[in-house]
């Protein structure tokens, strides 16, 4: 098959199309769904307390869990406005 | 103590009544006692594949509000003498299904069978949730397609979260991997995803690969479990998918396209 397949168009298959987005969606939805339940729900809080002082849009904020064998972090980034 | 199994999905029209027909069916025939539950209270179809669609006179629900016996609401399959059928519901509503009511059913049944298979309704609702809480094990069927393999991933995260199993810390629901209406050609032009592919992504074991197969329709045309079309490809992957569920060894087949000659190929490219 290798020598037909040397005159076949060499484009990307729309299977590999389809693994590669899967492999990112299915990783993205697994990170969340480790996530305590909480945790939208306190990323709008922080939310709304910061703006109290600086204007950021919610996608300024970002609130993780990481988790260790004993213990769990509380990551919390929040990208301010340049002035 | 019976073994229950749940065959769940997700997503819905990949094959999960098929797959509860054809397993349960397929258990039975090996000797095992086996009832098949239809968990999709409303839309009921197990009774139309299995061929008891007449038949039918007392249902899951009537059962759970005492309005009839276990005994009455069973039907004995024609064909295989140790398959029962337990139909679901066609009126009530879905919240009928009380988790209680549930594990009242599951538990008798369990005094006198060999394995309970609960045909989750699709979606990730209160049904499919229901289906999927007793489970030892589940049989996750999936198409090789990206919604498909997705809401599988969403059900798999599901039996690890809310499963009985999963809420009181015993070992978890023991999952398997059937990927149904696979077209080997097609996998080989690149046009769907393979079955390493989806193993890959969902990393779960593999119990079978169901070949896309005009067998099925034709089958559940006549309200036959395709496993006893036993000449079919179809028929033998599901029986081939029974025997691993019950611990056997075997190779796994119909996953490479039929070889075409050197001229059909030359001519439509491969």
């Amino acid at each position: 098959m290798s020598f037909l397949d040397y005159f076949r168009s060499k484009k990307t298959s729309s299977a590999s199309v389809a693994k590669e987005r899967l492999q990112i969606i299915v990783a993205h939805e697994r990170g969340q769904r480790e996530q305590p339940d909480y945790l939208p729900q306190l990323q709008q809080e922080l939310l709304e307390v910061i703006r109290k002082y600086v204007q950021i849009s919610d996608d300024m904020i970002q609130v993780d869990v990481d988790r260790n064998d004993d213990c769990s972090v509380l990551e919390l980034n929040v990208t301010l406005p340049e002035k | 103590m019976a073994k229950i199994i749940v065959v769940t999905s997700g997503k819905g029209g990949v094959g999960k009544t098929t797959t509860s027909a054809s397993i349960s069916t397929g258990l039975a025939k090996r000797g095992h006692k086996t009832v098949v539950i239809d968990f999709d209270v409303g839309l009921r179809n197990l009774d139309l594949i299995m061929n008891c669609e007449r038949r039918v006179v007392y249902d899951f629900v009537n059962v759970i509000q005492g309005d009839a016996t276990l005994n009455q609401a069973l039907i004995k399959d024609k064909r295989v003498d140790t398959l029962y059928i337990l139909p679901a519901s066609q009126t009530r509503e879905k919240e009928a299904l009380t988790r209680d009511g549930v594990e009242k059913v599951i538990n008798e049944l369990s005094e006198t069978f060999d394995y309970i298979v609960c045909d989750s309704p699709a979606g990730i609702e209160h049904g499919a949730q229901m289906a999927l809480y007793y489970a030892d094990e589940a049989v996750v069927v999936t198409n090789p397609e990206v919604s498909s393999v997705r809401d599988s991933d969403r059900i798999l995260g599901i039996l690890q979260s809310k499963s009985r199993r999963a809420e009181m810390g015993q070992d978890p629901v023991k999952e398997h991997l059937l990927l149904t209406r696979y077209n080997p050609e097609r996998v080989e032009r690149g046009e769907m995803l393979s079955v390493q592919d989806v193993e890959e992504i969902l990393a779960i074991p593999l119990l079978g690969v169901i070949p896309e197969s005009q067998v099925v329709l034709n089958a559940s045309n006549q309200g036959l479990p395709v496993i006893l079309e036993e000449q079919s490809d179809a028929g033998q992957a599901y029986d081939d998918a029974v025997a691993r569920l019950l611990g056997e060894e075997r190779e796994h087949r119909f996953m490479t396209a039929q070889k075409k000659g050197f001229f059909s190929r030359m001519f439509k490219g491969g």
